[in-house]
């Protein structure tokens, strides 16, 4: 019986898993994630594979506004880039779709760069409306860009192949897609035991303690800026060769709010957070539509007030997570393992 | 020369319009320091709750006019007291997206009493063709453009004159320092927000007018933000300033230019102004360097 978790050596406590309990977790999510698609039809293939890409990006945005706390509302635009940049390499230059992804990456975190620079002089607020900006003029150049973006009109994008198999199935790409979160989530775990984790959280907490403790600020933070960028284009470019097509609509701002939203509900300053987060949100809608389809027969005119109900649904989700957790499913998480680890003589 | 006066008469009306959505903006950060981002779904509603009081009730206007104010300071109240106050002290990322979740609801309210698609509105507005230097004006826009102006006038008396603006302006400088003097700052920041949403829905009915009822509306929150960072994140002169300046920008560049230019550059000058001069024209500078 354990009344909490006690180091005796620097080396348990630098380890990533300091539990028996976390590695079986480990373990049994990662069964989950390899066995999961042998077992579900394709609905849910496509469900896990949404998933798999908002995880991807929720973890981006979170190094960077969590355990940065730079606050960033332009997750759209840099998606923007990755998926365009992705898509544009393979159509037009026949760049093969495995090498368009990790130039898709670095084009995105070269963009997120640049537009990280204000944050040399910005903080807060002032941050989150430069960043604003930042998503109206990407979008704004996608649009306007026709000679090469195709403006407005859908890009199509070549099916990826490998070997002549075609890989956008939702069945083959689903473990495209999941070996890459599978990698973000290695990389960003151990990134945060590494100098530079640790040198964005000092930011964070006090960015002129930081600075006095010997952190560059200004390259730390376009570090972060491009890093987190690195990822968000990843799930760009992972969107572009799995739809197939890309398209502005999928990039607005209302994209980066729904991220925002994702780590916020998971938890910001936390890997798991973010993944709690992408799923929590991207299954809200789809638990919603079961549920009214459920109240058919109470509510007459479900079909018209479902979509309101969805957009409703995620303002208050947001409000009551701020208002009663703000730390998130993270938190519940953690007291939820709380409680049983230490039963019955919690206290 | 004709065309020039056109633009700056078409771009200097767009302009009040803008400031005047700018400045329920600035009056909730002054009063509160809540960066508000569902200021375009007060407008928003605020134009549907005319629509509804004129043409679904049938109210004769001013009637209709003043009922929606009423509406418009309630509903101002009941945000503030079950959203905004538990956000008291908590961090900027907090503030901002519970605001971003209040917008989803409104707009999910708006659309699930009144649908997606546009209405037009009841014109009690006379909507003929004014010529002024030679160039033709909406009257419409002409009058939004005085009744705009006499709005700003009237805050900034509110501001300058008033008890409840001085404490207001207390509350804004210092929290701590207005509570001992016996200032309520709960009861401040529902006046502000009862006012931000009375201006909101002035504002709504007069953009109506002119371009329709419709969920197009709820844009103007992130056109809104080049204004009151040009003007000042914390001045209702500012927000004047930086709407007319706005508004000429904007309708030079789609007059003389176009290829919808006029969308993108407000923001290109945000950012190029974040970088210069954060505080803004007339904002209180309170930069800290890092």
């Amino acid at each position: 019986m354990e009344s909490g978790i006690f180091h005796t050596t620097y080396r348990a406590d630098m380890a990533l898993r300091q539990t028996p309990a976390e590695k079986v977790r480990v373990v049994l999510a990662v069964l989950l994630v390899l066995c999961f698609p042998f077992f579900a039809d394709r609905f849910y293939l496509t469900l896990a594979n949404q998933i798999g890409i908002a995880v991807i990006g929720a973890i981006g945005l979170n190094l960077l506004v969590g355990y940065t706390g730079q606050i960033s509302l332009g997750q759209g635009g840099f998606m923007a880039v990755g998926a365009y940049t992705a898509g544009l390499l393979t159509a037009q230059l026949g760049v093969p779709w495995y090498g368009s992804i990790p130039l898709a990456c670095l084009a995105t975190a070269v963009v997120g760069g640049f537009f990280g620079i204000p944050s040399l002089r910005l903080k807060g607020l002032y941050l989150v409306i430069a960043t604003l900006a930042a998503q109206e003029i990407i979008l704004w150049i996608v649009t306007h860009w026709d000679a090469v973006t195709g403006g407005v009109d859908a890009l199509v994008v070549p099916d990826p192949t490998l070997f002549g198999i075609q890989m956008n199935t939702d069945f083959r790409f689903y473990w495209v897609i999941w070996g890459l979160a599978g990698l973000t989530i290695l990389v960003t775990v151990n990134l945060f035991r590494t100098h530079i984790g640790r040198a964005w959280i000092a930011i964070r907490d006090q960015d002129i303690a930081a600075e006095v403790m010997g952190i560059g600020l200004f390259r730390y933070k376009l570090l972060a800026f491009a890093t987190s960028s690195f990822f968000v284009g990843l799930a760009g470019a992972l969107i572009a060769h799995y739809r197939n097509i890309v398209t502005w609509e999928r990039f607005t701002v209302d994209v980066s709010v729904t991220y925002l939203a994702m780590i916020i509900i998971g938890g910001l300053g936390s890997v798991a957070g973010a993944i709690f987060g992408a799923v929590f949100i991207t299954l809200l809608p789809v638990f919603l539509n079961d549920a009214g389809q459920a109240l058919r027969g109470v509510i007459p005119n479900i079909d018209t007030i479902l979509p309101f109900a969805e957009q409703a649904a995620f303002g208050i989700v947001i409000i009551l997570f701020l208002v009663l957790e703000p730390r998130g499913l993270r938190r519940i998480w953690d007291r939820i393992k709380d409680y049983f680890r230490l039963w019955p003589f919690s206290y | 020369m004709d065309t020039f006066v056109q633009f700056t008469l078409t771009g200097l009306t767009n302009g009040t319009i803008l400031a005047l959505v700018a400045m329920g903006f600035v009056l909730i950060y002054k009063a509160s320091d809540v960066i508000n981002f569902a200021q375009g779904e007060l407008l928003l509603v605020g134009a549907y709750l005319t629509y509804a009081m004129v043409v679904d009730i049938g109210l004769f206007w001013p009637v209709g006019v003043l009922a929606t104010l009423v509406v418009a300071v309630v509903l101002g109240i009941l945000i503030e007291r079950f959203v905004l106050r538990k956000m008291i002290g908590e961090s900027i990322i907090s503030v901002i997206m519970v605001t971003i979740g209040l917008s989803s609801v409104l707009r999910a309210l708006v659309n699930s009493v009144w649908g997606t698609t546009g209405k037009a509105f009841p014109a009690f507005i006379p909507s003929g063709q004014v010529s002024i230097l030679g160039a033709e004006v909406a009257a419409d826009r002409l009058w939004a453009t005085v009744i705009a102006v006499l709005m700003l006038a009237g805050f900034s008396l509110f501001f300058r004159h008033s008890k409840v603006g001085i404490a207001m302006r207390a509350v804004a400088d210092d929290q701590q320092a207005a509570l001992s003097m016996g200032i309520s700052v709960k009861r401040i920041f529902a006046w502000a927000w009862s006012i931000a949403f009375v201006s909101a829905a002035i504002a709504g009915a007069l953009v109506a007018n002119i371009v329709g009822v419709s969920g197009e509306l709820a844009g103007f929150g992130l056109r809104v933000f080049p204004v009151v960072i040009l003007g000042g994140l914390d001045s209702i002169a500012g927000a004047i300033v930086g709407g007319i300046l706005i508004g000429l920008l904007e309708t030079y560049t789609g007059g003389y230019i176009g290829h919808g230019l006029n969308q993108v550059l407000p923001f290109v000058v945000l950012i190029v102004i974040l970088m210069i001069r954060p505080y803004g024209l007339f904002g209180q500078e309170k930069i800290e360097r890092v």
